[in-house]
């Protein structure tokens, strides 16, 4: 905080401020410095009395007053609960409107962000908890070719899914890396009066329903070329998905490279493509793994067009061109569906697989992006000056 | 202008300048003009290619969409915006309830999600310790990149048993609100499942890290120059932020909430997982506490698969709508987003 005179509930701050005409006043207490997000032992009473006092409220009326239930509907409560005793306490000791509006509005940011904090961890625990009790050896060896959805969780697996999933992802990286990149190269490095227009139709499409790119493919290339649902229109429709976002990404990242390093090299007599080349590709290179990586994590995730262009198969296929190819968003959907307790949970299980696959990319994609355009890894470094 | 180009500019002034000077040999005005070689021509067709290969592939969605839904729009005609049934095999159908249970659904859930996001932005922007802060982005972009069916399963296992008694609650003590009322034939807990509210408030756990990580961009642009002015003048920290931070804020806010309204409003699988469908009129569509309900998208992932041509142009007619709908919200965010003050910095 760059402001240190000033108390957060806006109090005159006696003492901070010099006298600029000669020594201090006799009266005048020693100086004090104030630090306006510090947290009094005062502030954190208030807050734990307020919140212990909502909890057991809560608890008398959910368990004893009145017939009410459920876990959402008492935390709710709770917090509704909360907000008043915490407004009292800070009423009664402040006696301010200003004072109060300002406490009970960190509060309420606090808990907000606590609320989502909370959710996320929720959602990956529960996926885990519940997926955790599929993953046997075999749910990564074998198929459901000769398993029915019944069978206990030793038989059958999901690496006919695993397998349509990479390879699906796979041809998918294969088509729009190449175009993404390019386009976000033509957009930022050639220009042009076509720059306009295709940079609008590209933001607008990065927000295209899932299932819209599912059905176009379907209409393209399923109905109208005649093939039938295979594993190559599931990647055509991850594509319409992912190309924009690698788009984008992309051309953020050629935007921050330095137009220094650019002049210089055309200054050295270097042409365009020489430029482009040596210069801008190699300092965008964490960059462009970012929006790459984080491209695949949206694409491997993607259900809906999918769903309408891959077909269902409960066998291994590894032939993209022909036949239907399972992945696993359609696994999960299907299973999910059976009664048995047994298929749930392999649905679950496949969950969970998809879930470890985001986060890990997720957390190279952060690995790697962290570096600034330009800044060299450990490695780097090490050949530049065994070169120099 | 490309770089070459102003390289050229400067050698064409230099050598005029030279060519002014007395003695010179005769003067030979050279051709300065930028000659890329190969390559350079070769990139540039190469990158316009790929663009424009972009462009059209995604213009294209459009058009092929409307080509294909032609035969069945035009059967029913404008009717198609009202009927509320879906049976194309008696030429009955129309986008009338699920065009209103899809924005239903948008509706709960920018209700629950744009508060919660507003103040989780804040909350990084301003309140997070600093060390917290980027932990506190990195958590939300990862909120993000979820796959939609991991929230449609959570939603329907753990959410929704235990948020359900708060429909109930709704129901019964704001019944008076014309959309918390319910038929009068609801009795048991199981006829608040499967209903728009629920499916809503898991879209809204969907959109609002989309939401909140817009805000906070935007938030964190505010000028040092104007918090310091605010905290200096003696305000609180809540002050500064509705005087200062939440102005500032306010285009890139409203382009926020349309973004997320466009990603509530095409949410497939989630929704899918969750509701039951339900083909009825708008006065019953609207009791969202209810069970039954329905959006575009998982009326076209529940009948993609049935068999006849004129089904399926039903169904492209409804994607149509769908994209149309998309498309006009998201423009609309990109036009305020661009055009709000937030970026710039004010000059002190």
């Amino acid at each position: 905080m760059a402001i240190t005179t000033t108390s957060p509930l806006g109090h005159p701050v006696p003492g901070t401020v010099r006298n600029p005409a000669g020594p201090a006043l006799p009266e005048s207490p020693p100086e004090v410095r104030i630090r306006p997000a510090q947290v009094t032992a005062d502030d954190v009473l208030a807050i734990g009395g307020s919140a212990l006092c909502a909890l057991c409220l809560t608890w008398v009326l959910f368990e004893r007053l009145l017939p009410l239930s459920g876990t959402v509907g008492f935390w709710l409560c709770c917090y509704v609960l909360f907000l008043a005793v915490y407004s009292t306490v800070v009423l009664s000791r402040e006696g301010r409107g200003v004072a109060l509006a300002d406490r009970v509005m960190s509060v309420i940011c606090h808990a907000a962000g606590l609320t989502v904090v909370t959710i996320l961890s929720l959602i990956i625990g529960y996926t885990a908890f519940r997926g955790y009790t599929a993953l046997h050896l075999n749910f990564f060896t074998q198929t459901m070719s000769v398993t029915a959805p019944s069978d206990p969780l030793n038989s059958g697996g999901a690496l006919h899914a695993i397998v349509g999933t990479l390879l699906q992802v796979g041809v998918a990286v294969l088509i729009s890396v190449p175009l993404g990149i390019t386009t976000a190269l033509f957009l930022n490095e050639v220009r042009g009066p076509l720059a306009r227009p295709v940079r609008t139709i590209v933001d607008t499409m990065s927000a295209i329903p899932s299932v819209v790119a599912g059905l176009f493919v379907f209409a393209t290339v399923v109905l109208s070329l005649g093939t039938n649902r295979c594993g190559f229109a599931a990647s055509l429709a991850i594509t319409v998905m992912m190309m924009p976002i690698i788009t984008r990404t992309a051309e953020v990242v050629f935007r921050i490279v330095p137009g220094g390093l650019r002049e210089a090299s055309l200054a050295l007599g270097g042409s365009q493509w020489k430029t482009v080349w040596h210069v801008v590709l190699p300092t965008a290179r964490s960059g462009l793994l970012t929006a790459v990586i984080l491209g695949v994590a949206r694409g491997v995730g993607e259900t809906a067009p999918v769903l309408l262009t891959a077909g269902f198969t409960n066998d291994l296929n590894a032939d993209p061109a022909h036949g239907a190819m399972l992945s696993l968003p359609l696994y999960v959907l299907n299973y999910v569906k059976f009664p048995q307790p047994e298929s749930v949970a392999r649905a679950y299980g496949a969950a969970l697989t998809l879930l470890v696959i985001v986060l890990v990319l997720f957390v190279i994609a952060r690995v790697v992006g962290g570096r600034n355009p330009g800044a060299l890894s450990r490695r780097q470094k090490r050949r530049s000056a065994e070169v120099s | 202008m490309t770089p070459g180009a102003y390289l050229a500019t400067g050698l064409e002034t230099g050598q005029v300048a030279s060519g002014g000077d007395a003695g010179s040999p005769a003067e030979v005005r050279r051709d300065t003009r930028p000659r890329p070689g190969t390559a350079d021509r070769l990139f540039r067709g190469v990158s316009r290619t790929a663009a424009i290969t972009v462009m059209t592939t995604m213009g294209f969605i459009g058009v092929f969409l409307l080509y294909k839904a032609l035969p069945a729009l035009r059967k029913v005609g404008l009717s198609f915006f009202t009927e509320t049934q879906w049976l194309p095999s008696s030429n009955t159908f129309g986008v009338g309830a699920v065009l209103l249970g899809t924005i239903l659904i948008a509706s709960v859930a920018l209700v629950v999600a744009v508060p919660l996001s507003i103040c989780t932005a804040l909350f990084v922007s301003e309140y997070a310790p600093r060390r917290l802060r980027r932990p506190m982005v990195s958590l939300l972009d990862l909120m993000a990149a979820i796959p939609s069916i991991v929230y449609g399963l959570w939603g329907f296992f753990f959410l929704q048993p235990r948020a359900i008694t708060v429909s109930r609650w709704l129901a019964d003590h704001l019944g008076w609100f014309p959309f918390f009322r319910t038929h009068r034939g609801v009795t048991g807990l199981g006829q608040y499942a499967s209903s728009t509210f629920i499916a809503g408030l898991v879209v809204a756990l969907m959109v609002t890290p989309i939401i909140t990580s817009i805000m906070r961009e935007v938030f964190s642009q505010t000028p040092a120059g104007e918090r310091e002015g605010a905290l200096a003048l003696g305000g609180t920290r809540w002050g500064m932020i509705r005087a200062v931070v939440l102005p500032f804020g306010r285009g890139g806010m409203v382009g926020a909430v349309m973004l997320g309204l466009g990603r509530a409003l095409g949410e497939t699988i989630a929704v899918y997982l969750i509701i039951a469908p339900l083909f009825a009129s708008p006065g019953r569509m609207i009791h969202i506490l209810e069970q039954g309900g329905m959006s575009i998208s998982s009326l076209i992932a529940l009948r993609y698969n049935e068999s006849g041509s004129f089904g399926l142009a039903a169904l492209f007619g409804a994607g149509l709508v769908l994209f149309a709908l998309t498309l006009l919200v998201n423009a609309l965010a990109s036009t305020i987003i661009s055009r709000s003050r937030s970026g710039e910095a004010t000059e002190i």
